[in-house]
């Protein structure tokens, strides 16, 4: 079988964790003054204090990492579908795949290296 | 009632002579129960004899007469011009198709991929072949794609999907839905085959369910929910989660298969 | 016979939005494009952004770059982004994956569609996004605090 059906079925499957993750991130960082929810050293979610004390939880590090890695394969993903529905010529549709495959390895590479050496900084301090 | 002036603003093109088409206008006087169709017949007759459209039946049957009319892919046939406006009426080719002349497209791209998804059952050779016995199918088994079935080719489905505006390749609802309707029956065994053709790049996963070509089916055929079947196939087979179900198989000859009790299978007609 | 050229009759990208009388599922077959190209380009400055933590750099608070009031609007954006395409997704994927279109059926004039079937989810799910937005809404104005 062609490889349309699988990066499809995962697509679809990415959007659901995203839902689930991105919901939760959303409420935490937008709702904090309603809902306080992971947010102990006051209302504003994204204070510096907050974000360390989120990244000195291991379980924040891990689902950052999850996000980011699903997020990025959705939304390129999703990119490269509008960009092959221009018709562009087989040789810029492989060099738009490639592209977009490299950015998201280096953002996914960066980002969790972050992640990582957020936890380490914030779990020293706590 | 009296008779009305209807403007119908009419899409030109004869590639020998215009760089692109434009709009020409024609009043054309209009009765109760008169279609597009025949708005375009009077003027031909009375006002312009070298307009050109395609048409045939005349009846909503043959799907040659697909036009987009008043910014809807529609058959001229059948729709009546005093449904639309007592005054304007925009008339053009489909979209999504090259214009062969005034208000004609070149149906041969659409024909050419629905000869690619084969749309025919696809059973060994010898059970085709052999005419001992047809195949069981049950009432249930045929509506799974008897819907599918009466889709007349018309193209005003691929005069209405965004994905065709701009992509080439996407095969479009028509041909999708002559894939699923054959990936539906209950005699064929081609889902491999036909699962390469739609999971490929201009298969299934091109349509994002703007839902227009159910919305503008003159047939009621509703493309979208055969393509949306369709991908649930596609994903259930991909997981291994997909009932796989033995085509059915030949009845042996008559008195075989389910039948209602009471019930003989007439007497042949043809000698053996 | 010289060779003739035909006209392309392709409405490209324009054809997206809609090239005539179109429904409100195209509408939100758009919504969906933009809104989810949005958040991508959220999502790759994101990335960026938050990784100058390690450097003890946040931008994001009091006097940092992206503090800045048309910052803080353009993120109250990717929310109600987020709350249109996450909702409308949960349409897409119940729809796509054939559970809100319905059987085939014996089409009789006037002709019902899966368009139909699927139109009462995609009013509730708007509904949802709604509520959703407004939440943040309410946060973004700082009415919570």
């Amino acid at each position: 079988m062609s490889n349309g059906t699988k990066y499809w079925t995962w697509h679809m499957a990415a959007g659901v964790v995203l839902l689930i993750l991105l919901g939760l991130h959303m409420i935490i960082m937008h709702m904090g003054g309603t809902l306080h929810l992971f947010s102990p050293t006051g209302p504003d979610a994204v204070s510096i204090a907050n974000s360390q004390w989120r990244d000195s939880k291991i379980c924040f590090t891990i689902t950052y990492i999850l996000l980011l890695g699903v997020g990025l394969y959705h939304g390129l993903y999703g990119l490269r579908t509008i960009l092959l529905e221009l018709t562009l010529k087989p040789a810029v549709e492989k060099a738009v795949t490639l592209l977009l495959t490299l950015t998201g390895l280096a953002l996914f590479v960066l980002g969790s290296w972050a992640a990582w050496a957020a936890h380490t900084i914030a779990g020293g301090r706590a | 009632m009296a008779e009305l002036k209807v403007n119908f603003h009419v899409t030109r093109y004869n590639p020998e002579k215009d760089p692109k088409p434009y709009i020409q206008t024609y009043s054309v006087a209009v009765n109760d129960g008169m279609t597009v169709l025949d708005g375009l017949h009077w003027i031909k007759e009375n006002l312009d004899p070298t307009l050109v459209w395609r048409y045939s039946c005349r009846m909503g049957i043959c799907g040659s007469c697909g036009m987009l009319i008043n910014g809807t892919p529609t058959l001229a046939c059948n729709t009546q011009i005093l449904h639309l406006s007592q005054t304007d009426i925009t008339v053009g080719p489909l979209p999504n198709f090259e214009i062969i002349r005034d208000l004609v497209p070149d149906l041969l791209s659409m024909f050419e991929k629905h000869a690619a998804v084969h749309p025919n059952i696809i059973r060994p050779e010898a059970e085709l072949t052999d005419r001992t016995g047809e195949f069981y199918q049950s009432p249930e088994e045929l509506e799974a794609y008897l819907q599918f079935t009466y889709c007349i080719k018309c193209g005003c489905c691929m005069g209405a999907c965004p994905t065709l505006a701009t992509d080439v390749r996407y095969l479009g609802p028509m041909p999708l839905t002559a894939l699923q309707r054959y990936n539906a029956d209950s005699r064929d065994e081609g889902f491999k085959v036909r699962a390469q053709v739609a999971s490929a790049d201009g298969g299934a996963f091109r349509c994002h369910y703007a839902g227009e070509c159910s919305r503008v089916c003159p047939k009621g055929v509703d493309p979208g929910k055969a393509i949306q079947l369709l991908k649930r196939k596609l994903v259930l087979d991909y997981l291994h989660l997909a009932n796989r179900k033995k085509p059915c198989p030949k009845l042996e000859g008559p008195g075989h298969g389910k039948l209602l009790p009471n019930m003989t299978a007439p007497p042949r007609t043809i000698p053996e | 016979m010289a060779a003739i050229t035909r006209h392309n009759n392709r409405l490209g990208v324009w054809g997206w939005l809609g090239g005539g009388r179109w429904g409100i599922e195209r509408y939100a077959y758009i919504l969906h494009r933009l809104t989810g190209l949005g958040i991508l380009l959220y999502l790759l400055m994101h990335t960026v952004v938050t990784s100058l933590r390690v450097r003890n750099i946040y931008l994001w608070t009091e006097g940092g770059f992206f503090h800045q009031p048309i910052f803080r609007l353009g993120e109250f954006c990717v929310v109600a982004a987020f709350a249109f395409h996450a909702f409308n997704g949960i349409r897409l994927v119940l729809v796509e994956l054939g559970f809100a279109v319905g059987k085939p059926i014996e089409p009789i004039y006037p002709y019902k569609t899966s368009v139909g079937v699927q139109r009462p989810l995609l009013i509730a799910v708007m509904v949802l996004a709604l509520l959703f937005l407004l939440v943040g809404a309410y946060n973004f104005l700082g009415l919570a605090r």
